[in-house]
């Protein structure tokens, strides 16, 4: 089923062609930590929304396995003197762990319910981040992460971290994209739309729901791998449970099943605190009138609902071509 | 080929299978006919490890499916064509075929995918026309065809059906059943479950009539035809000459 046609290559190239020129650009720290955030985000995002967009199981708590990835790096790599890049392989393998202990009972819940089992998994794992002071050195955080280097010589500067970011981005992307349309993301959707009927079917529904929660959880500890070594610090603030609600809003508001919705959520998500500085005190509220005001018009999502206006439009041009007889 | 015995199933304290034993031999199609709620499509997802905690004996070609999930047992070669279609609307009528076939492309077999798909879009044109449209699209009788050709994908041996006519109109019920007819021609054992028993009774080879979860007749379906309380109670006889015969 996986035809790299044209038409899909085309998002593709754009997509290289504009973090490439940003990257080559942009010429300001502040400016490459945002755009790595966007990334890192994004990244969190595509989890997120091959879980939730895609196999229809939400998660109100995917800030833990973020933060999980983080912490387990941070610790490994400051703690006992691992190479990040050993520390990744390890953080991964402890988010899924995590996730397949407790996905396997929380996952057979649906719906409200489901929501309620993650939410209390995203709160529990992040009062295990603040309490356990001697481990996670507690709400005030953990300091002293090393930064990340390249063959154990020069550390990376801010412009390839921001290269690194992307390109994991590109790398889950593609595989978001393989795996969606392979038999098994065929699978997934068929969950989604009714798990009896797939039952019925003989897909394995509550051992692929678990797979896709585990897998999910697994690149959202790589984004917690980015953000800990980019940062260099890290407290249980930053996976807290808004954060798990950030991370929804994302994938719902860049339209839910789209992944280049994931990451048009993310980018607007981050990127909108840092543009309504300017309101100060109003910053919130602006920020929750453009969220409701994007989902009273466009239900859908930002993509569906861009495509859709766009396919309108034409229709519209189409008729007005058109003589009038 | 199929052998159940005194099997018992129970919704929490409700029993709505009461010691049940039937047999569809190879190469039989047989029709499980009987009012709403007389206990056949949970006897169905029994068979199909839909249902959990049945007691009593199923056995698929001498093997017990006791405590098999419902993926196993589609590997073992049951399939099932659900009560209401359940198709996946949004999903093209090609993935929803390409579901049906899950567990053969797990295991690789793609040629054998290819081969049954051009069986099913043969035997069913119209899913051929319609394959890029969203299942969601198609009309009831469509929809029908496509929840059998997906059962179909997976290669069964044997086919169960549940209400395979519910709210079709008349013409479109005899397309539907004399499509089993052609597949029981081909070998194909076929387990039919109806409430329309005429003309379940008309294509079938055996009926089973169930009532409050348990079978009280059972006969050759020409038997079952000509049977008077079959004719009173599921093929519309007139009541008044029951009355009439008793008074």
């Amino acid at each position: 089923m996986v035809r790299p046609s044209l038409h899909n290559l085309v998002p593709y190239a754009f997509f290289v062609v504009l973090v490439g020129s940003a990257g080559l650009w942009v010429d300001n720290p502040y400016y490459f930590q945002i755009l790595s955030m966007i990334g890192i985000h994004a990244l969190l995002a595509l989890a997120l929304n091959l879980l939730m967009g895609y196999a229809g199981q939400i998660s109100l708590g995917h800030a833990a396995f973020y933060g999980i990835g983080a912490y387990a790096s941070a610790l490994l790599s400051a703690r006992y003197g691992l190479s990040p890049w050993l520390a990744l392989p390890c953080a991964m393998l402890a988010a899924g762990l995590v996730a397949l202990v407790v996905g396997y009972p929380t996952l057979k819940l649906s719906g409200y319910y489901l929501g309620m089992g993650t939410l209390g998994i995203g709160m529990i794992v992040f009062i295990v981040f603040r309490e356990w002071s001697s481990v996670t050195g507690g709400a005030s955080g953990f300091v002293g992460i090393p930064p990340l280097g390249l063959g154990g010589r020069a550390l990376l500067d801010v412009r390839s971290y921001y290269f690194l970011v992307w390109a994991v981005v590109l790398l889950a992307l593609c595989g978001s994209q393989r795996l969606i349309r392979s038999r098994v993301g065929r699978a997934l959707r068929s969950i989604h739309d009714s798990e009896a009927a797939a039952r019925a079917v003989g897909i394995p529904t509550s051992r692929l729901k678990l797979q896709v929660f585990v897998l999910s959880a697994v690149m959202s500890a790589v984004a917690g791998f980015l953000y800990a070594h980019m940062v260099g610090f890290i407290s249980p603030d930053t996976f807290s449970f808004i954060v798990s609600v950030k991370l929804v809003t994302m994938v719902v508001i860049g339209g839910m099943a789209s992944i280049w919705g994931a990451l048009l959520g993310a980018a607007l998500l981050t990127l909108l605190p840092e543009v309504l500085h300017a309101f100060a005190e109003f910053e919130m509220v602006v920020y929750g009138l453009i969220l409701m005001t994007v989902m009273i018009f466009l239900p859908q999502g930002l993509t569906r609902g861009i495509l859709d206006i766009y396919a309108l439009r034409r229709r519209q041009s189409e008729r007005a071509a058109r003589p009038a007889d | 080929m199929l052998r159940i015995r005194n099997l018992k199933c129970f919704y929490g304290r409700i029993q709505a299978v009461k010691g049940v034993s039937l047999s569809v031999e190879a190469g039989e199609m047989v029709t499980l006919i009987g009012a709403n709620g007389s206990g056949k499509s949970t006897l169905l997802q029994s068979i199909c490890g839909l249902m959990n905690g049945w007691q009593g004996d199923i056995r698929f070609e001498d093997r017990s499916l006791k405590g098999l999930d419902p993926p196993r047992i589609v590997r073992r070669g049951i399939s099932l064509v659900p009560e209401g279609r359940q198709i996946f609307p949004p999903l093209s009528v090609r993935d929803n075929l390409d579901l049906g076939a899950y567990t053969l492309h797990r295991q690789g077999r793609k040629q054998e995918v290819r081969e049954t798909l051009e069986r099913v879009l043969t035997l069913f044109p119209v899913l051929r026309e319609r394959a890029r449209q969203a299942a969601g699209t198609l009309s009831g009788g469509e929809q029908q065809m496509l929840a059998i050709g997906r059962a179909l994908m997976a290669r069964p041996r044997l086919l169960l059906l549940d209400e395979p006519s519910m709210g079709l109109a008349p013409k479109l019920v005899s397309r539907i059943l004399g499509t089993l007819v052609t597949l029981r021609e081909e070998g194909l054992t076929i387990l039919l479950v109806e409430q329309n028993a005429r003309a379940a009774l008309q294509v079938a080879d055996r009926g089973y009539v169930f009532e409050t979860g348990q079978v009280v007749l059972q006969g050759s379906a020409g038997e079952l035809l000509e049977d008077e309380d079959v004719k009173r109670a599921y093929l519309g006889r007139d009541y008044g000459d029951f009355y009439d015969g008793k008074a």
